[in-house]
């Protein structure tokens, strides 16, 4: 089969690859970048365990095409403490318990690092609403609400500062 | 035994994940990231008949797509493989369909290609052609059917009470438990009022958000599996046994699991992806989607009818359990389920006369085993429920209903066993208080109506199994922890390092608690049941014990002062002359335990401890519509002492949430043929985030559990456990209807309550 090259800034990395047409964001991430943070769960784009961000969007990396990377800047939880730090919102994931298996955590950080990028203080019923389609089967969601506060409130107070 | 120890150092504070930084990075290790060199990817056709013969499969065309590898049949299987039955209770389940296929969905053949597109896109090539027979799905209808789903049962021999079954023939039925107390019949004849009710529930899928995967591949020394199970050991033995190997030539290894749920039990991929590394001598990866788990494992459906006596004060004198579990086509762990949760029937309420009959029953659909809970939340949906029924009928607070029946402290439930550290009141009185029960409540007003309702359940711990432990003290006096307890979310690896490290007095930091390999810890029976804090608590406390018993005659050994603190790494410096050798302790647990009489279920010791688990609940409806919502959960669990209170927090919540979805919408929809309507998340739905009550709390009563370690006992399934009775009984304060069959959908209450007013919604819709 044919494949294609891909130029991309990946986690702030100018990269390549060789694509084939049919070949998810998730597969190049995965097979191409052996970056594992983007999971392939349900695979139809309806539970947010393959989230990842394209050009300051947040895509299901399960559905979008790898071959449509070319030229655009990808984030992956990956590249969230690349500074050696972690993110505000990883590390109130942590403090407010926000995970138990984790195997769908670095989706609804992606996620919540979205919310936060547009709205800076959401309340609790926009972070359900952004949330919504973001499945946790451990069901940490009332830990996952209050780690996002507190990611906004510990952001907002620094910015203050 | 009293374990406990009075003051404690690291236990009962909170402390976080050990593993908190990996997951929040996204570089904790689960097996779905796992490639291996030169790996084939493998896909499963599956079958498209409820139960057929299969009269030939033609897989040339798929062999002939570039870049498949093979394609493999049970032919080829029992090439390597000869009996290629596996399970934990029987021996019945295929590694591939030989000769039939029992359900839709069952794997009949496997593709092996280099690519995991390839391998779907040749697997559809595969033809098969079936000759239907007929099939039985309901499980009441399955227990008398002549339609039989196999011709004859094969326990595996594990389970000494399913040996009489051996070789049975013409039934659906793997297990007939039962419980005889007393003279139920004369209870009956004698009572002021007979309650007879039936409840139903429904089959779901655990759907962990880490699908299910194997990979296998050969070594020097025999087979690797690497595969995200919940029961390292049992691979172990159930691939050996397979294999006629000895266990050392098999070695199973497992990583964080992306959760479990009792779905990754037992023995699910494993068999097949030992199988096509034996036949392509390549290493191959068995990795499902999310749509074909639910065809690999589910939760019992059950129908359960039960029958109350009661005297003119409302004191329960009778009741008789009749319990049907919708098996499906293999017994997976069914039969235990039957049995262990199947002696809980007649509920934590202390009954003198007493008849269970509880049956674990083949059908044409696909299997079920273990889920949370492991057969209580059904149970305690029917109990529960019918109590908040008989108090209702006879004008009685359910709250007090419930009081003047539960079993108390020292009083011998049905089976003969005497309850011990069982905090049931305790659990029914905090939820009650919780939820302001004595208090004025607001019941609504117009088409808008409030209801509450309260329930408790309880579940024995399996038994008896065991856990061995291993602690080795490093010579700078740091320290691994050999456990087979498999890490899921429930952060074992968190509690299981602080028991270590109270007892050794390290800090919980310095401990590393080794992830599950068979090659290097010991035997452990599963993680499942909420079981680990309890028997691999022990084991490890055991375990460190006594190597602080070595580390003492060491330190009498070089002569140092008795008073001398027990610090491995001085100790080891002094004995080698340099930072060198270890001290290693090794600890074993298995609970006392008394089978059940075959004919009476008695025993003086049918479980090492009882898990509880109460839930208050207050809804609105719109009595227009049907639609309601949950205003108000308070879940309340007795789990003896408290180890780490963020994690049993969220144990509870995550459990009590969980089963939300199981009480409100999540149903396998099957059509007549047995054909699954509904495996994707599109239509078989979750609880997400906005599904949250608008108020969720979560509370420990303070308890402790006499012969735990340190005095607990487990916690991982208890939040779940009244979930559902309580939003029935909520429902039922606010409008007056009952529903008796889960899930409580919200079209399902809408034609309900137009039934009660004589205007069913299906005359309006004509």
């Amino acid at each position: 089969m044919s494949t294609t090259r891909i130029s991309f800034e990946l986690n702030g990395q100018p990269v390549w690859a060789e694509v084939e047409a049919h070949h998810s964001v998730l597969d190049v991430l995965r097979n191409t970048f052996e970056l594992y943070g983007a999971r392939e769960s349900c695979g139809q784009g309806l539970c947010g365990c393959c989230t990842v961000s394209v050009d300051g969007k947040v895509v299901s990396g399960c559905l979008a095409l790898a071959i449509d990377l070319d030229g655009c800047s990808v984030l992956t939880v990956e590249g969230l403490d690349s500074g050696g730090e972690l993110d505000p919102l990883q590390q109130a994931f942590i403090d407010c318990g926000a995970f138990q298996c984790g195997f769908c955590t670095p989706g609804f950080l992606m996620m919540s690092k979205q919310l936060l990028a547009q709205n800076p203080e959401p309340s609790e019923s926009d972070i359900k609403h952004f949330l919504a389609g973001n499945l946790c089967r451990c069901a940490a969601y009332p830990e996952i609400i209050q780690a996002v506060q507190l990611a906004a409130h510990r952001m907002n107070k620094q910015e203050q500062v | 035994m009293d374990t406990s120890h009075k003051a404690m150092r690291v236990l009962g504070a909170s402390r976080g994940r050990t593993e908190a930084v990996a997951k929040v990075t996204g570089r904790a290790e689960y097996i779905h990231n796992l490639r291996l060199p030169r790996m084939l990817h493998a896909k499963m056709l599956r079958s498209t008949m409820a139960h057929a013969r299969i009269l030939s499969i033609d897989t040339a065309q798929a062999r002939a797509v570039p870049g498949v590898h093979s394609v493999v049949t049970a032919e080829d299987v029992m090439k390597v493989i000869p009996q290629p039955y596996f399970g934990p209770a029987f021996h019945d389940q295929p590694i591939l369909a030989v000769g039939k296929v029992h359900y839709v969905g069952e794997p009949v053949a496997v593709v092996l290609a280099e690519d995991p597109y390839i391998a779907e896109e040749a697997s559809h090539l595969i033809e098969v052609e079936y000759e239907e027979l007929p099939a039985v799905f309901d499980e009441v209808q399955a227990a008398e059917s002549k339609i039989v789903v196999h011709d004859e049962l094969k326990p595996a021999g594990t389970f000494p009470d399913l040996k009489h079954l051996a070789g049975r023939r013409g039934t659906n039925i793997a297990l007939d438990f039962q419980v005889r107390k007393g003279d139920v019949e004369q209870a009956f004849a004698q009572a002021d009022r007979v309650f007879e009710h039936t409840f139903r529930t429904q089959q779901v899928m655990h759907t962990p958000m880490e699908p299910m995967i194997s990979l296998a591949e050969l070594t020097d020394s025999g087979i690797t599996l690497h595969t995200a199970t919940q029961s390292p050991s049992f691979v172990r033995l159930e691939i050996a046994r397979l294999l006629g190997w000895p266990e050392s030539r098999v070695r199973v290894r497992t990583a964080f699991l992306g959760g479990g749920f009792g779905a990754k039990l037992y023995i699910k991929l494993e068999a097949l992806a030992a199988a096509l590394t034996l036949l392509a001598r390549r290493p191959v990866r068995v990795a499902l989607t999310m749509a074909e788990q639910f065809y690999t494992i589910t939760k019992h459906g059950t129908t359960f009818k039960i029958k109350t006596a009661v005297d003119g004060s409302g004191r329960i004198t009778g009741r008789q359990c009749t319990v049907w579990w919708n098996g499906g086509a293999y017994a997976d762990i069914g039969p235990r389920v039957t049995q262990k949760s199947g002696f809980t029937a007649t509920g934590p309420y202390d009954i003198q006369n007493v008849a269970v009959d509880s049956y674990q029953v083949y059908t044409n659909l696909p299997p079920a085993g273990a889920f949370r809970g492991f057969g209580i939340t059904q149970l305690v949906w029917a109990y529960e429920s019918q109590a908040d029924i008989i108090a209702k009928e006879l004008g009685i607070d359910p709250v007090e209903f419930r009081r003047m029946n539960l079993l108390r402290e020292g009083q011998a439930h049905s089976t003969g066993t005497v309850m011990r550290s069982a905090g049931l009141i305790e659990v029914l009185d905090r939820t009650a208080e919780r939820m302001n029960w004595d208090q004025p409540f607001d019941r609504g007003s117009g088409t808008l109506r409030r209801g509450r309702g309260i329930g408790v359940g309880f579940k024995a711990l399996v038994a008896p199994t065991t856990s061995v432990a291993m602690v080795t003290l490093s010579a700078d006096g740091s320290c691994f922890v050999h456990a087979s307890t498999v890490d899921m979310g429930q952060a074992s690896n968190t509690t299981l390092a602080m028991i270590a490290a109270e007892v050794l007095d390290i800090s919980p930091e310095r401990i590393k608690v080794i992830a599950p390999d068979t090659d290097v810890t010991p035997y452990d029976m599963a993680t499942l049941g909420s079981r680990s804090t309890f028997h691999m608590g022990h084991a490890i406390r055991l375990a460190a014990q006594d190597a602080r018993d070595k580390m003492e005659a060491l330190r009498a050994e070089l002569g140092l002062p008795a008073d001398e603190p027990l610090d491995a790494a001085a100790l080891l410096k002094k004995r080698y002359g340099m930072q060198a050798g270890n001290i290693v302790g090794w600890g074993s647990y298995v609970p006392e335990y008394t089978s059940p009489n075959k004919e009476t279920g008695h025993s003086e010791n049918i479980t090492p401890n009882w898990m509880i688990g109460g839930c208050g609940i207050e809804v609105e409806v719109d009595t227009e519509t049907g639609q309601f919502r949950i205003l108000r959960m308070e879940n309340v669990v007795d789990c003896g002492a408290v180890l780490n209170p963020r994690i049993v927090e969220s144990q509870v919540s995550g459990a009590a949430i969980m089963q939300l979805g199981a009480a409100l919408y999540e149903e396998m929809e099957f059509d007549e043929d047995g054909q699954l309507r509904n495996a994707s998340f599109a239509e078989y739905k979750i609880p997400g985030i906005t599904d949250l009550p608008a108020s969720i709390r979560n509370d420990a009563v303070p308890m402790h559990q006499y012969n735990g370690p340190f005095g607990a006992k487990g916690v991982g399934e208890s939040g779940a456990f009244a979930v559902s009775s309580a939003i029935a009984a909520a429902i039922d304060d606010a409008v007056g209807v009952r529903l008796t069959s889960m899930p409580m959908k919200h079209e399902t209450l809408c034609k309900a309550l137009r039934a009660a007013v004589a205007n069913p919604i299906e005359e309006t819709l004509t």
